[in-house]
């Protein structure tokens, strides 16, 4: 069957109802672009947009009347604003703390999955679920209660004799809840990892068993720097996410990124000043703002790249 | 006897982590069953009394029932998943099958968007929909999905495609067809578990999405089901906690049912992608 294909390929390629070469790149050329119509007209809702809040963030602008330019403004003033470094800063440990846990977890939870364990897609079930669950407002919700003074958190505390706190409406504690819901949904980067391990030969284990390696170093010396691709694919995907949380510190807080602003999030900052307060060229700066910090987490992750990551080609 | 034991020492482990991730969900579903004085009194999974009535109270306890809600989500799901389908899958087989001048540039563009933060666009587009008329209307919600402005389900199609034979093209072309007839009659069929994926995808995370619905919905007629829970959050009353608990479990239930169902495509598309 393939062979006939194979032979028949350039046949059909020079056969005589060929049209001359130069009608047939346009008529090509018009098949691909009706295939990407309607994403070509998407790209406008986004390349348009891109550029008109770029323009928005120097402006004063409330819906109402027109944009007004103010050079530098929205800049000087978010330099100026308690409330803005606050967010930075709760989404900055929210971040920093949340996602490097939960990339243990999920590296750790994955190698014991990873052996030919039995019952692995229960398990693999078990695990995964709670990701698809992490961003709704039922589960936000459900985590005020758990951690609520008389919830279950406590109960178990309780047990060992600690007294524990107030978690959501204490401002020293409410964000660690929220790093707890970040944890329970380490399931999505550990499937991805599964997917890796699984593309590391055994035989690199075994060659190491036999002269003698132990199991820590094989992980130091097979399993890491195999898996340094990966590690660097979730790490990326997990800032760039965390870096826009927002319906867990709104739902918590009931959109106030209270108690004392301890869950006032970047993204729930801006949609205060974007759509409760209306000051449209603020929340378009702030925007930007964001997506340079982004780009630039992203850029420093790729230069680190080179000393760390491993491409086995 | 030492392999055995290390054996089950990690079967032990996993229960214990599945028993701790599981927990909160399954106390949520009992605390459903339980009257809601003794949600915080009585903390065993097994309810001590029971409280079925949580359920029909909880789905008549907002401004309008919960049927509502739930058909407005359903509506908007099912669309966006048409939606997407429809329009991911035919820029995908553009760039996966077809040459044209440019296709490495737009395909660039397309990468490119995947990883641009959201809210970077938010209010142009908010502004470009209110000039429309579309405020408290499901179109901010649905027409960016006819357009594939979901470049991660066009990248996932893209990769399936790839990995299709190229003689299948070669062979519809001596057979007369044009790259319409190909990518409907060969390319689609082929490609139903790259569908799958992104309809169970699609599924997940409109049913979860709540910022969107948040700015663009006002009028509570037009409430999905995540913006309809949020008021149990305003009204801390305690004889709501059943009833809270009880609308929260019917909330989740039909992405456990997808996720349960459609597994199979949900981890081979992650895997293939790096999808959430």
């Amino acid at each position: 069957m393939t062979t006939t294909t194979r032979v028949t390929l350039p046949a059909g390629a020079s056969a005589p109802p060929a049209p001359p070469p130069r009608r047939v790149k346009p008529r090509k050329d018009r098949a691909g672009y009706l295939f990407l119509l309607p994403w070509f007209i998407g790209m406008l809702f986004t390349v348009i947009p891109f550029f008109a809040s770029l323009y928005l963030a120097f402006t004063d602008y409330n819906l109402l009347n027109a944009p007004q330019w103010i050079g530098l403004g929205n800049f000087r003033e978010m330099l100026d604003d308690p409330l803005l470094r606050q967010s930075l800063k709760v989404t900055f440990i929210y971040t920093f703390v949340s996602v490097p846990l939960s990339l243990v977890v999920a590296l750790g939870v994955a190698m014991l999955l990873n052996r030919g364990v039995r019952g692995l897609p229960i398990y693999r079930a078990v695990f995964y679920l709670p990701s698809l669950l992490g961003g709704s407002v039922a589960v936000v919700l459900l985590w005020r209660y758990i951690f609520g003074l008389d919830g279950v958190v406590n109960a178990f505390l309780g047990w060992f004799g600690i007294d524990g706190p107030a978690w959501t409406s204490d401002p020293d504690y409410a964000l660690t809840t929220l790093i707890v819901l970040h944890i329970w949904t380490f399931g999505s980067p550990m499937v991805i990892f599964l997917a890796g391990l699984r593309q590391i030969p055994a035989m690199y284990y075994e060659a190491a068993a036999v002269d003698g390696a132990s199991k820590w170093h094989q992980f130091r010396s097979i399993t890491l720097p195999l898996l340094s691709p990966i590690i660097f694919f979730n790490l990326i995907q997990s800032l760039i996410s965390s870096f826009q949380t927002f319906t867990q510190g709104f739902v918590l807080s009931s959109g106030t990124g209270g108690p004392a602003d301890s869950t006032m999030f970047y993204n729930l900052y801006l949609y205060q000043q974007g759509f409760s307060q209306f000051n449209m060229g603020y929340a378009s700066a702030m925007a930007w703002m964001l997506l340079v910090i982004i780009a630039a987490f992203t850029a420093l992750n790729f230069l680190a790249a080179k000393y760390w990551v491993f491409y086995d080609n | 006897m030492s392999l055995l034991r290390s054996r089950f020492a990690r079967h032990i482990m996993l229960c214990l982590i599945g028993a701790v991730m599981m927990y909160p969900l399954l106390w949520m579903v009992s605390s459903s069953l339980k009257p809601s004085k003794t949600i915080f009194t009585d903390l065993a999974l097994w309810p001590a009394a029971w409280d079925l009535s949580n359920y029909p109270d909880g789905w008549t306890a907002l401004e309008h029932p919960f049927s509502l809600y739930f058909v407005n989500s359903f509506v908007i799901v099912v669309l966006s998943i048409i939606g997407n389908l429809v329009s991911c899958s035919l820029a995908a087989y553009g760039f996966a099958r077809l040459n044209f001048t440019g296709r490495k540039l737009f395909f660039a563009l397309m990468l490119g968007t995947m990883m641009l933060p959201g809210h970077v666009l938010l209010v142009p587009q908010y502004i470009v929909f209110a000039k429309l008329d579309w405020i408290n209307t499901y179109y901010p919600l649905l027409v960016p999905n006819f357009l594939a402005t979901n470049a991660f389900y066009i990248f996932l199609m893209v990769q399936f495609m790839r990995s299709l034979p190229h003689e299948l093209d070669d062979a519809a072309r001596i057979d007369g067809c044009g790259p319409f007839r190909t990518f409907w009659s060969v390319i689609m069929p082929l490609c139903l578990p790259a569908f799958a994926t992104t309809a169970i995808f699609t599924f997940i995370s409109v049913w979860n999405e709540f910022f969107a619905p948040l700015i663009y919905l006002t009028d509570s007629e037009l409430y999905t089901v995540p913006l309809a829970l949020r008021q149990f959050m305003d009204s801390e009353g305690q004889s709501q906690w059943g009833q809270m608990f009880a609308m929260s479990f019917l909330s989740l239930a039909p992405v456990v049912g997808f996720f349960i169902a459609g597994q199979k495509y949900l981890v081979k598309g992650i895997a293939t992608t790096g999808l959430k």
